[in-house]
């Protein structure tokens, strides 16, 4: 009932499928960039609200402004216009607390430093994790499936295996919530979707909120409990899909007919962005 | 996953791989001994071309006969070896490390680098041969103004690469640095200076050679001792031979200089994929 009244109190924004507590509330964000030849416009008005435990994809086409939002929400951008609450607050708070964890595009380990150094980076950095959510980084290794290459240098990885050590980095702090950017991206189809695999179940297993940025229509069908599609020039949320695919996921299930509705949906939303 | 499917991709075939290893130990040692036996060759061939044509000693000695004062004269030759390279080394030292400290400056503020890099680049501008002068009636006729030059020259390079190295950061790393909420002086440690590292080993690199150039070039100027000093006496004595011994002499602690600094470069950016060949 307290949910309802919640509900009615926020007609504006799209609700999340179970809101039973909000992670992330974006109230008519607006992100602006002046630069020599004018001002862009590379969000405007994006109401969202996501619950706590969600796992939120962002669709759209290029210049959607998917990575920007992602950045708001981690306090990397300061929104020109509106309010963002993250985790009970601002951005900035959630930030400071460490509550936040990033999957870089390209993976963004510090090639100097072995695998399990870069793992435990944020330990060592900003105060390290706050008391009790400090994970085991080798329990984190053994997650992504890198258990034996503690002492190897990013160098010596796949594209595949930096990008499962970005993610172990990330979880190491216990972050509530996980923002990831195209973190997949450059990489080929089945490791993709094998990580995509692993990721659910990464996603099962601690129970972190998920905003997950990608322009595969798979993976953002995949993976999300709902689909945020952006439209571009200017960024604005063009529509919020469910997903209401069973769960546990396998990369099997998108043969299934109602997988490949939901890819056709989207497909017919994203082409009129 | 990945690892099984790693060690799957090589086949048990211990006499293709015999094979392989042959021929890269082949070419190994080629690498290493054509250039020796180009060189002997070379030396060979001046030696001969003295002998036939008679060339006298003062316009260009055998090698046989600089080999001759390298060994008669090498008490004499390393005593004038060494203050050359303590300033070389002295230099070298002074002038990386004012380097590092102002690059760090620079990178911290762009307003002191609008300020001062146009500084740098015109006394960088200015010759050696014309700035040793200027150093000298400053700073006596001492070691110091040999010191001061093979500062100098260093100081260039190394602040150009320096500076650089610390701004030329990944920005997803700085961003990520951000999301954990770094301090300032934890980017500056845990990153900028650790990505800078290569470029300021570039940077050494050069200056190793360069620096013992500097003390020799102001050696020139009045002093009694050193490699620089023995190279303008042997000259105007028309003593070839020892001019020739002189300059190896200087050249072999050059390069053992840049060797050293490439061996620390090997072990310390062992990370570097570029580096580590």
């Amino acid at each position: 009932m307290a949910l309802a009244a919640i509900e009615r109190d926020r007609p504006d924004p799209v609700p999340a499928a179970h809101p039973a507590e909000t992670a992330i509330e974006l109230r008519n964000i607006c992100v602006r960039f002046t630069t020599d030849r004018g001002t862009i416009s590379a969000l405007e008005n994006i109401d969202l609200v996501v619950g706590k435990g969600g796992f939120l994809t962002l669709l759209g086409p290029s210049g959607c402004g998917k990575s920007t939002l992602l950045r708001v929400v981690a306090d990397i951008i300061k929104p020109s216009d509106g309010a963002a609450t993250v985790l009970g607050g601002p951005p900035e708070a959630a930030r400071r607390r460490r509550d936040i964890g990033f999957v870089f595009q390209d993976a963004a380990l510090l090639p100097w430093r072995t695998v399990i150094d870069n793992v435990t980076l944020p330990l060592e950095v900003g105060g390290g994790a706050p008391a009790g959510r400090a994970r085991d980084p080798r329990e984190l290794l053994d997650l992504v499936g890198l258990s034996g290459w503690e002492k190897a240098f990013p160098h010596e990885l796949s594209g595949g295996m930096r990008q499962r050590v970005s993610i172990a980095r990330a979880l190491v702090s216990g972050p509530k919530l996980l923002l990831m950017d195209e973190p997949f991206g450059a990489l080929d189809e089945i490791t993709r979707d094998r990580l995509n695999e692993e990721l659910l179940s990464v996603w099962e297993k601690t129970g972190t909120t998920i905003l997950f940025v990608t322009h595969s229509i798979y993976e953002a069908a995949f993976l999300g409990q709902q689909v945020l599609l952006l439209a571009a020039r200017p960024g604005r949320v063009r529509e919020l899909v469910p997903v209401d695919l069973p769960t546990p996921r396998r990369i099997a299930q998108r043969e299934t007919p109602r997988f490949v509705s939901l890819v056709t949906k989207l497909r017919g939303i994203l082409e009129t962005c | 996953m990945a690892d099984t499917a790693i060690h799957g991709a090589f086949a048990d075939d211990n006499e293709a791989q015999a094979v392989y290893l042959a021929a890269k130990r082949r070419l190994m040692w080629r690498r290493r001994l054509l250039p020796v036996a180009a060189f002997l060759t070379l030396l060979v061939l001046w030696e001969v071309g003295v002998r036939i044509f008679d060339v006298k000693p003062f316009i260009a000695p055998a090698p046989s006969a600089i080999f001759a004062v390298l060994v008669n004269k090498f008490p004499m030759l390393m005593q004038n070896l060494m203050p050359t390279a303590i300033e070389a080394v002295l230099g070298f030292a002074i002038g990386n490390v004012t380097a590092i400290l102002i690059a760090t400056a620079f990178a911290y503020k762009q307003s002191i680098e609008e300020a001062f890099f146009p500084i740098a680049v015109m006394i960088n501008t200015i010759p050696v041969v014309a700035k040793a002068p200027i150093l000298v009636l400053l700073l006596g006729n001492g070691m110091e103004p040999k010191i001061a030059i093979a500062a100098l020259i260093c100081f260039f390079p190394t602040l150009v690469n320096m500076t650089r190295g610390l701004r030329d950061v990944n920005p997803q790393q700085l961003e990520l640095m951000h999301v954990l909420s770094a301090s300032p002086r934890e980017v500056f440690v845990k990153v900028r200076f650790k990505n800078a590292m290569p470029y300021l080993f570039s940077a050494l690199k050069i200056a190793a050679s360069t620096a013992v150039i500097g003390a020799i070039v102001g050696e020139w100027i009045g002093s009694t001792v050193g490699i620089g000093a023995l190279i303008i006496q042997a000259t105007y004595n028309f003593d070839s031979p020892l001019l020739y011994a002189t300059i190896v002499v200087g050249s072999v602690f050059s390069a053992t200089f840049f060797g050293i600094i490439s061996w620390l470069e090997r072990y310390f950016l062992t990370w570097n994929a570029a580096g580590a060949r």
